[in-house]
């Protein structure tokens, strides 16, 4: 086998050249390189229904797993390594993930839903499975021995007791291709299914899932060396910057181009209501947008004066509705009712407010398209890319390079169309990089809505009917991927039409009562083409509105009842034995005592508990949190929250349960600080200032987790599920602490003052 | 109009060509090749640009390259190696502190020149000092163990 060298990387990555002078520089295409350099022969189409698709085996025995969903830092690769050294029998130091690059993954759906192990890591558990039952043929048919006699250690199939008898998997196909079929689903994306005739391992024998394995790449990351999207340089780039009108919905009229003259190799790119700038260095790119003068279209008014924005969503016509939940009669038994509960709550608009704006680089030349991009769904931003820029789908390809965080359809998936039309109309490889009122002023935003709960009692105080309802914007005004230049701004604006998808939810949660209805309605864009305020999936989509209303009103419907919050959900979850064991798990963990807080709204620090679960997929999460509210200054702290957590099959406790913090911790940050500002013209929360988050100040004091591994189950989602839990949790504990209900969110200060003013 | 600026980056003498005023990341990013500090706002409101300028930390975001002439810039990748680490780089790797990482020159550049004056820092202190810095991925409490772990390290 040849070694690999640079020039079969330059040759593989085509004009890529990755700023070579810096140490530790390496692209992950270059990983990528090497793991399809070494192998010799005719590698089988990138198809799903091929193993080598999936697996190779190096000539030293080492493992590439071809993972085609997408690590976004969470650490997913890890757990996928773990799953994939757990079937084939070798160390987990042997096994490298590649991701994110269309020549060399299948399109299992990128980041997307928690479903990174769920589905692409049971994917790939079943594709190692397969690739071990085959190597293990094959050393039985060399060592002359039947396939019962032997067992596999660290990649060396071996008869155990005979030290002669071994052979390593590199030994019997390390280099070369499988050429093995196996049966897949037909369906692309977090669908992908593969059937293989392998059975994967019991739990029972595992070594290597259920331990904690480090994030090698942190390494890369804290020692400044990892390369971003932000780092990626291609020999002749332009940089460009987007023009975005004062006034959303604006289009240019006029552009003078002189305005700009004075700024070397600054030029204007337009193209129908698209407008950008080019230079051949990055500040004059910048300078030139700043200074571009742009007659605009008459200004117009898109949008409700922000304190209207409920109200807009009360009041506007529903362009869909569905009721998923529909048991018993409601009406009739709320009618019947000794006491009818009734609240509402409301969430704001709220931005993926990525930690850099979006950046990505495309090179359009020659009837071909490569593209770096940060998106979460590198397969889908290629289908987007050969659209806009008029190719088959074969000479386009797309390469993922970490991004700064994503959390979504953030503006990532805008970034890579700009990439790809500029490059297409200055025929140059072209970097975009956003500017910060970009990444948080002109990102998808997560939808605002509007909800209502209404629980009849029975003298008793006995819930006979439930009904729960939710009105606010489809969670898919634009796509939750890019596969269509009709989901993004560059698309929009120039000619692509868009379409929402009409989609929305009801709380997963699962009390068994006998009358219950949970249905919901959307209303339409406010602005249909190009708007800031465009909703699209933000992590946990719909789980934090839905939940901090929904879970809110459980406490509201215990304490009319009369009952202790945990004791009423574990009363109506008795049925589910899942679903009860994270409220007694975490009620246990947390030491809580029954009964509302006896220091209720004593003092000028209040402090009090408040509990809330949720279900996602498969998962359930139950949380306590702990707060003091400061009365006279309305700041609520949370200071500590108690998380029971059980999705199946744990794969790496250690990664998991950062994977809550993370969670916890950002959840926190929009239940207490989080709502995007909009004026009737344009979105006003466009920086850090305008749209703040949590900073380490606000930070718990501590986070508990109880995991609950259930080795014996699927393995199911864990990278949002605790998301939507929080919320409420911290509103039924700012009761416990004042007996004011906050029905709004954010939670900030001002409101929090106003609530108990009010009271 | 443009200028030659000499600076010193990471302990090796460095040039650009450039707008006075254009922003010290640029030179640094766009102009020398570097890979870090990273551009998050472009307003210092939220730390992934930090540097330290002759030990203090800037946000090279906003502060004019012509600023920096004749002094010597520290970036992440030069605070520390993986033979000879920062504590807080260390830290930062034993705590697996971050999930995207976009936002570390921030943290670690603010807290190691902060705990060079203050190296038994209380928990609030800490929390104080770190005002301004942004982490999305709210990867916070571990950002607190590796403070906490690399103040105990250094005044060990």
């Amino acid at each position: 086998m040849n070694p690999f060298t640079r020039r079969d990387f330059l040759k593989a990555t085509g004009s890529l050249v990755v700023s070579v002078a810096m140490p530790g520089a390496v692209a992950t295409a270059v990983g990528q390189g090497i793991s399809s350099r070494a192998m010799i022969g005719d590698k089988p189409s990138l198809l799903p229904n091929e193993l080598d698709s999936w697996i190779a085996v190096l000539p030293d025995g080492s493992v590439t797993a071809f993972f085609g969903k997408m690590d976004m830092g969470q650490g997913v690769d890890v757990a996928i390594a773990q799953m994939v050294a757990e079937e084939m029998d070798v160390a987990f130091e042997k096994v490298t993930v590649v991701m994110g690059d269309t020549e060399f993954t299948c399109n299992q759906g990128g980041a997307s839903g928690s479903t990174g192990i769920q589905r692409g890591g049971v994917t790939l558990r079943n594709a190692a499975a397969e690739a071990r039952r085959i190597l293990v043929e094959m050393a039985a048919k060399k060592l002359e021995v039947p396939l019962g006699e032997l067992a596999v250690e660290d990649g060396v199939v071996h008869v155990p007791g005979y030290a002669l008898q071994r052979v390593s998997y590199g030994e019997l196909i390390g280099g070369k291709h499988f050429h093995h079929q196996i049966e897949w689903n037909k369906r692309y994306g977090n669908a992908l299914a593969l059937k293989v005739r392998a059975k994967p391992k019991p739990p029972s024998r595992y070594k290597v899932v259920g331990k904690s394995f480090p994030q090698k790449i942190v390494a890369d990351k804290v020692f400044g060396t990892a390369q971003y999207i932000t780092d990626v340089r291609v020999e002749g780039m332009l940089h460009g910057r987007v023009i975005r009108p004062p006034n959303a919905g604006c289009t240019p009229v006029s552009v003078d181009e002189g305005s700009i003259r004075g700024i070397p190799g600054a030029r204007v790119v337009r193209e129908k209501d698209y407008l950008a700038v080019v230079a051949e260095r990055e500040w004059d790119a910048v300078r030139a947008a700043e200074q571009l003068k742009v007659t605009w279209s008459a200004q117009c008014t898109p949008f409700p004066p922000m304190e209207k924005l409920y109200q807009h969503i009360r009041e506007t016509e529903p362009n869909g509705k569905r009721v998923p939940v529909n048991r018993g009669n409601v009406e009739a038994t709320l009618k019947g009712a000794a006491r009818v509960v009734e609240a509402e709550y409301e969430w704001p608009l709220q931005s993926h407010a990525s930690m850099g704006p979006a950046c990505a680089i495309a090179d359009v030349r020659d009837g071909e398209a490569r593209l770096w991009t940060g998106t979460q769904k590198p397969h889908f931003a290629r289908d987007g890319v050969a659209r806009m820029a008029g190719l088959p789908l074969d000479k386009v390809r797309a390469t993922w390079v970490m991004g700064p965080g994503s959390y979504g359809r953030n503006d990532a998936g805008d970034a890579g169309h700009d990439a790809t039309l500029l490059s297409k109309l200055t025929g140059r490889p072209v970097r975009v990089q956003y500017m910060r009122h970009e990444g948080t002023g002109w990102d998808p935003k997560g939808p605002a809505a509007v909800f209502r709960g209404r629980a009849g009692l029975d003298a008793s105080g006995n819930v006979v009917a439930y009904d729960f309802y939710g009105k606010g914007f489809t969670r898919q005004e634009v796509a939750t991927n890019e596969s269509n230049p009709k989901d993004t701004l560059a698309g929009q604006l120039t000619g692509w039409k868009p379409k929402a998808n009409i989609v929305f939810q009801h709380p997963a949660e699962d009390y068994a009562f006998t009358n219950k209805r949970c249905w919901w309605e959307t209303i339409p864009p406010m602005l249909a083409v190009a708007s800031p305020l465009r909703v699209s999936h933000l992590r946990d989509p719909l789980g934090p509105e839905l939940h901090f209303a929904s879970e809110s009103f459980i406490d509201e419907v215990a304490t009319a009842a009369g009952v202790d919050p945990v004791t009423f959900r574990l009363r109506h979850l008795a049925h589910n034995s899942r679903h009860a064991a994270v409220v007694k798990a975490v009620a246990e963990k947390a030491g809580w005592r029954a009964g509302p807080s006896p220091n209720r709204g004593k003092g000028d620090v209040m402090v009090g508990r408040g509990v809330s679960y949720t279900e996602r997929n498969g998962t359930v999460v139950a949380v306590i949190a702990e707060v003091e509210v400061e009365r006279s200054s309305g700041r609520v702290w949370a200071k500590k929250f108690t998380v029971a957590h059980d999705c199946g099959q744990i794969i790496n406790p250690g990664g998991l349960k950062l994977t809550i913090e993370g969670n916890v911790v950002m959840a926190l940050s929009r239940t207490l600080f989080e709502e995007v500002r909009f004026t009737p013209n344009n979105v006003a929360s466009v920086d850090w200032a305008t749209y703040p988050i949590l900073e380490l100040a606000d930070a718990p004091e501590a986070i508990d987790i109880v995991l609950i591994d259930r080795p014996e189950m699927a393995p199911q989602g864990a990278g949002e599920p605790s998301t939507r839990t929080v919320p409420a949790a911290v509103a039924n504990a700012i009761f416990d602490a004042t007996g004011v209900r906050v029905r709004r969110v954010p939670i900030t200060p001002e409101r929090m003052k106003a609530a108990l003013a009010r009271a | 109009m443009n200028q030659r600026i000499s600076l010193i980056v990471d302990g090796k003498p460095a040039t650009v060509d450039a707008d006075p005023a254009m922003p010290l990341l640029y030179a640094l990013h766009a102009e020398l090749g570097l890979n870090n500090p990273k551009f998050g706002c472009g307003k210092a409101q939220c730390g992934a640009c930090t540097v330290h300028l002759d030990g203090a930390p800037v946000r090279s975001c906003v502060l004019p390259v012509s600023a920096a002439a004749g002094k010597r810039v520290t970036t992440l990748n030069g605070l520390g190696t993986p033979e000879n680490p920062h504590p807080l780089q260390a830290a930062y790797i034993a705590e697996q502190v971050p999930q995207c990482g976009y936002c570390l020159s921030g943290w670690v550049m603010t807290a190691a020149a902060f705990l060079r004056n203050n190296p038994k820092p209380t928990d609030a202190e800490i929390r104080q000092a770190m005002a301004g810095i942004k982490c999305r991925c709210g990867t916070h409490m571990a950002i607190l163990r590796a403070i906490k772990r690399a103040a105990a390290a250094m005044s060990a």
